[in-house]
């Protein structure tokens, strides 16, 4: 099954809106709730990146019975050297964003944790693309 | 592994329900139907917060408790009464003449809930220190808070204090005090005096603890008449009885109000009360878009036990009055034990530390769509085609919450789109269904008598 979500760069004020969407329906298909945890964990923190750090973006999840697969394209300034953001710590975020509780330099680090397997492909000045994939049901199939 | 169905002590009573649909929009867990022109409570996904009782027109939604005579088969009878009780009360009826008169009704001792809580705050202080990473620690003190997060919240599950909350902690000191003196245990009846459906329904079927020490339940509105009543007859009486127990801490008559728990507890506590406004926080606490808290006081009622289904007053003057008695009493860290009396919890302490800790409390979601997820998937999709098919009205003459209930209800088998007005229409204008056909559509859900004219109507 295929979702999509559209999200505004600056608009922290319905970031998440995106992983609520997807946390309902995969409590709705029985997914078990640590899977689901990992998923809305890793797929929040990419949201509020697209909201700090672009002008806008698009996320489709693709949700099978053994892998959710989330895809975040999105247009803004890209990272510049994607190994330096995934350190603990760093950050690029504006002080005004830190103030609002974002941008702590966890959000890389966060989502590699939480998923099986994660791509990032940046272009400077044209955008990110992300890739978050999460296997589910691993115990029962 | 999911637990078994809940007991409910919510019912409805068919004699007096009217068939509108006040309880079912309100609901917060879409856990009412209207089949046959009566509500009927779905019990996977009842919570017993009692919000259908309060919307209810008709007083149809009431609490089952238990009968009063029933107290009269024990020998020892003992009242176990909320602090909130006393703030149901006008000021100038103190507290003594409130715990005289249910002497008076039968009871052989009177004794608070919340003595004791001096015990679980010290527990509850260990328990969030070493639930880290684990945090926030959610207090499992409002019964239809933990039920709320079985059903929706199943990841919370494994944040939920387990520990047992102050009412079965001073049933259990009641117990062992009882024993202690040499009583048979079949010989002690322990009442509580309930100011909610979710602390019933929690007694006869507990979460995470095997059995319950209280042998039965009597709701507060019911104890409240009663004694007012014999107040009113009886007229103020200076020399009344007065049942000798230590007088509570002030943090023990502050436990069951709103920030009642997490003003005492240690790190970052937060209070949040109200059914609509916990869900709103859990959702955004299961996203982990809210960290770094380490305790949550959530109650299902606006103002906490104050605002109980079962309250009698205004819960504003309610919350006021308790203020007032607890700012005469000492805290929790001014105790003294050379001044307890001989009954006093603090002697049970240890025993009660032995017995503090609940089992687990285990996930039982109700949103899923099917246990299988390929199954659920292709209902999903069904559910999603049919939504676009459906109104998006929410007018609830189908006799479910909403469109989207409706549709859910329909892909698991357990209603038919006709039941949509709408649609219905639409059948007929297409000459798929005809008015009798339509008639005992409508007569399935709302009953007979709703299509039947009224002899006095012209219309």
């Amino acid at each position: 099954m295929v979702f999509e979500f559209e999200v505004q760069g600056g608009d922290f004020a319905t970031a998440g809106n995106a992983s609520s969407q997807i946390k309902k329906i995969l409590k709705q298909l029985n997914v078990d709730h640590h899977d689901i945890k990992r998923i809305v964990v890793a797929l929040y923190e990419a949201e509020v990146n697209i909201v700090a750090h672009a002008y806008k973006g698009r996320i489709t999840a693709n949700i099978d019975t053994s892998e959710v697969r989330i895809l975040l394209v999105d247009e803004g300034p890209g990272i510049p050297d994607i190994e330096l953001a995934m350190q603990q710590g760093y950050s690029t975020a504006s002080s005004e964003v830190r103030e609002m509780g974002f941008g702590a330099g966890m959000g890389l680090p966060n989502m590699k944790k939480n998923t099986d397997e994660m791509r990032i492909t940046s272009i400077v000045d044209k955008g990110t693309t992300v890739e978050l994939i999460v296997f589910i049901n691993q115990t029962t199939s | 592994m999911e637990a078994k169905s809940f007991h409910h002590a919510l019912k409805v009573r068919d004699d007096l329900c009217i068939g509108c649909t006040h309880c079912m929009t309100v609901c917060p867990t879409e856990a009412i139907r209207v089949r046959d022109g009566k509500a009927v409570i779905i019990d996977d996904r009842c919570v017993d917060c009692g919000m259908c009782l309060r919307n209810c027109p008709v007083k149809a939604i009431h609490i089952e408790h238990d009968d009063f005579k029933n107290i009269f088969d024990y020998e020892h009878r003992v009242a176990l009464v909320p602090a909130v009780l006393s703030g149901q009360f006008p000021e100038d009826i103190t507290v003594a003449q409130i715990y005289s008169s249910l002497m008076e009704l039968g009871f052989t001792a009177v004794y608070e809930v919340e003595h004791g809580v001096e015990i679980l705050l010290e527990a509850a202080k260990k328990f969030v220190n070493n639930s880290a990473p684990n945090l926030p620690v959610i207090s499992s003190f409002c019964p239809a808070i933990v039920r709320l997060i079985q059903v929706r919240f199943p990841a919370l599950t494994e944040n939920v204090m387990l520990l047992k909350p102050p009412l079965d902690i001073a049933a259990l000191h009641i117990r062992k005090l009882y024993t202690d003196k040499g009583v048979e245990s079949e010989k002690l009846g322990v009442f509580y005096i309930t100011p909610c459906a979710a602390k019933i329904a929690a007694i006869k079927s507990p979460v995470g603890e095997e059995w319950s020490p209280i042998s039965g339940v009597i709701n507060m509105d019911f104890i409240f008449n009663k004694i007012y009543k014999s107040i009113k007859q009886n007229g103020k009486n200076d020399s009344c009885y007065l049942p000798k127990i230590d007088p509570l801490t002030r943090e023990g008559v502050m436990w069951s109000l709103t920030h009642g728990e997490a003003s005492p507890m240690q790190g970052r506590c937060l209070a949040i009360d109200e059914i609509h406004n916990v869900i709103d926080f859990l959702e955004k606490l299961e996203n982990e878009e809210i960290d770094d808290i380490d305790f949550l006081e959530l109650r299902a009622c606006d103002e906490s036990c104050a605002g109980g289904v079962l309250a009698v007053a205004n819960r504003f003057l309610a919350v006021e009055r308790l203020k007032k008695r607890a700012a005469g009493l000492t805290s929790v860290s001014e105790l003294v034990p050379s001044e307890m009396s001989h009954d006093s919890i603090a002697l049970s302490a240890d025993y009660i530390i032995n017995h503090i800790a609940i089992e687990d409390v285990n996930p039982r979601s109700m949103l899923k769509l099917d246990e299988d997820m390929a199954e659920a998937m292709k209902k999903m999709n069904q559910r999603n085609s049919l939504l676009k098919a459906l109104p998006q009205v929410d007018c609830g003459a189908c006799g479910a919450p909403s469109c989207q209930a409706l549709a859910e209800d329909i892909v698991q088998g357990k209603a038919g789109i006709e039941q949509c007005f709408f649609i219905r229409n639409r059948q007929i204008s297409a000459g798929k269904l005809n008015m009798a056909g339509s008639t005992s559509i409508i007569e399935s859900i709302w009953g007979k008598k709703k299509l039947k004219k009224p002899e006095s109507e012209n219309i």
